[in-house]
């Protein structure tokens, strides 16, 4: 366990962090927003990296799959806001029960259309080299995750602090009722944030498809990954989802590093301990 | 009183026709016992006491792997200590549950839902990886099931087993909801406040249904483990835990009966639709989203006076 261990694990966790922040943005805005505990958050990340194979079979641009992905599954998180969620009004248990059977008719047509092999999405060239910095070989690609991360996060960030549209968003998250007293279309902001949050998971999984691959079940493995992140940062918080994802990345490959055998446990066991003592998570407003 | 004569009507006309089925339907209706077991453990807390539990299969789980890890590394519950083992296995559901609810109890709504799940992912966690004692993704091979004077290793044995210790579970969760402690948890489904006005510790009153859904997902887990004859992380999924949601919504919240139909829906759709047909999937999910939209009380809402 020299310095380059160390080195060469933090840079895993972090990148690692990169991609759960992609997953958990969306989710986290769609908690605070909507508070819903959506369970087909994982199956647009799976379905995002599906239709990017898909659009990189038929074009042959990994650059054009990223954004095609991404809006396609917006538009079907659009759909399902729309027509199903909204109608239930607020009900944790029913909006649960719910988004669960989509996770599960997605899961089968996603195996219908795509079939059940482990599919891996191959980047460019230009991202499929590493650099050597010091004694470490760096993959490009980790690096590629991390820039992006950062460059989503700073957007968001912006339009969520310095935008009209975040300022709404912001209210909405802090109290609904008055939001909407106010003048503001919430069921719009609800809509708004869900294709959102659907847009950030598929982006997630064309981004995580070159080196998680893509397969069933896939869906439901990110999924509790992803609510540890968004519990441990705080609901609704972005900030809190950038540290969430950085502290779960790093426990996640240092605990697979370490201490295999609890590895998992030392991810949710810190979720449930937030949870119990602040259940807002690390940042989120009360 | 009379749902209970048609329960015991339809489950006594099924014993009396089991043996006249294949083998493979004898295994159904065993799957659908146990895990209507734990829908009424579900039951118990989403439909009485009004807590909505994503992590209920963490009981199954610990049920289920103290079974099977006492069965192969210690040779302990294939014969007379059976009974020993199911007790055992009622203990760890409730301790387990004992010390998840010290957590779980101080949040409510979308928070429990939340915290529950933690929970039970931290026990898959342990599942998962805790290589030595679970055996990992493998999970541990039981040798065979218990032999005291019957074998149960016989599937109709098994079955008439299982029959028994759901009526069991059925009387023994059904006397609780009726007694006066059943009914301050349906005070504190309905209005927590007033009954904490009212001077009742309604944190006490949750946390010992807690407790006691926790044990009846520990029996489960053990007739579960010896049920499969393989106890592995897939017992523990996160889906598990939707399912028994599923099943108590389906069948009818706050009804215990409602979680045996809820039970027979998913087992027939995972178990034997599954079997048949690629798609079956499609159907567990228009399962899903129709209940939601279309059966918000369930299917023995239809019947009635379904509400208890």
């Amino acid at each position: 366990m020299d310095t380059n261990f160390w080195l060469i694990q933090t840079f895993n966790g972090v990148s690692y962090g990169a991609l759960l922040f992609l997953l958990a943005s969306g989710l986290t805005l769609i908690f605070g927003v909507m508070r819903i505990v959506n369970l087909s958050h994982g199956a647009y990340f799976l379905l995002g990296g599906y239709v990017a194979l898909t659009v990189i079979k038929a074009s042959g641009s990994w650059l054009l799959a990223l954004p095609v992905a991404a809006l396609v599954i917006a538009f079907l998180g659009l759909i399902i806001e729309r027509l199903f969620l909204r109608p239930l009004g607020f009900d944790p248990l029913r909006q649960v029960l719910l988004t669960v059977g989509f996770a599960f008719l997605f899961q089968q047509a996603a195996l219908d259309i795509w079939g059940g092999d482990n599919l891996i999405i191959q980047p460019p060239a230009a991202l499929s080299q590493s650099v050597v910095v010091g004694k470490l070989h760096l993959p490009v690609y980790r690096i590629f995750m991390i820039a992006l991360a950062v460059a989503i996060g700073l957007v968001l960030w912006f339009a969520m602090e310095r935008t009209r549209i975040g300022a709404v968003v912001r209210a909405t998250v802090d109290d609904a009722e008055m939001a909407r007293g106010v003048g503001i279309d919430t069921s719009r902001v609800s809509m708004f944030i869900f294709a959102l949050g659907a847009f950030l998971a598929a982006l997630g999984g064309v981004i995580g498809g070159a080196f998680l691959g893509i397969y069933p079940g896939l869906d439901f493995e990110v999924l509790p990954i992803a609510f540890a992140v968004v519990i441990i940062g705080g609901m609704g918080s972005l900030a809190g989802a950038a540290i969430g994802s950085l502290l779960v990345g790093l426990a996640d490959n240092f605990g697979k590093a370490l201490f295999p055998e609890v590895a998992y446990f030392s991810l949710y066991a810190p979720m449930v301990l937030i949870l119990a003592m602040k259940p807002t998570g690390l940042l989120g407003r009360e | 009183m009379n749902r209970i004569l048609v329960l015991l009507g339809i489950l006594g006309v099924v014993a009396v026709l089991a043996p006249f089925t294949g083998p493979f339907v004898i295994l159904l209706l065993a799957q659908i016992l146990v895990l209507g077991i734990m829908a009424m453990s579900v039951d118990l807390l989403l439909g009485y006491t009004g807590l909505p539990s994503l992590g209920q299969a963490a009981y199954l789980g610990v049920g289920a792997y103290l079974t099977a890890i006492l069965a192969t590394k210690f040779g302990i519950g294939l014969g007379w200590d059976f009974w020993l083992v199911v007790v055992l296995g009622m203990l760890s559901g409730a301790a387990t549950a004992a010390f998840f609810g010290l957590f779980a109890i101080r949040a409510s709504g979308v928070y429990f839902l939340m915290i529950t799940l933690a929970l039970g992912m931290c026990v898959w966690g342990l599942a998962y990886r805790w290589n030595s004692l679970t055996g990992g993704d493998n999970g541990i091979n039981m040798r065979g099931r218990p032999v005291f004077g019957i074998r149960l290793a016989d599937d109709l044995t098994f079955f008439y087993v299982v029959l028994g210790f759901f009526l069991a579970s059925f009387f023994a969760l059904h006397l609780l909801v009726n007694s006066p402690f059943g009914k301050s948890l349906v005070g504190i489904r309905e209005r927590e406040l007033r009954m904490r006005i009212l001077g009742y510790n309604t944190w006490l009153h949750k946390y010992i249904a807690f407790v006691v859904a926790g044990a009846f997902g520990g029996l489960a887990g053990v007739l579960w483990a010896h049920l499969n004859g393989i106890v592995s992380p897939s017992d523990v999924i996160l889906t598990t835990s939707v399912d028994a949601l599923l099943m108590v919504v389906l069948g009818g919240p706050g009804t215990l009966v409602g979680g045996l139909i809820g039970a027979t829906a998913v087992v027939f759709l995972r178990e034997y639709l599954a079997t048949l047909v690629q798609w079956w999937q499609y159907v567990l999910g228009a399962v899903y989203v129709l209940t939601i939209l279309y059966l918000p009380g369930g299917i023995m809402s239809l019947f009635k006076g379904g509400k208890a």
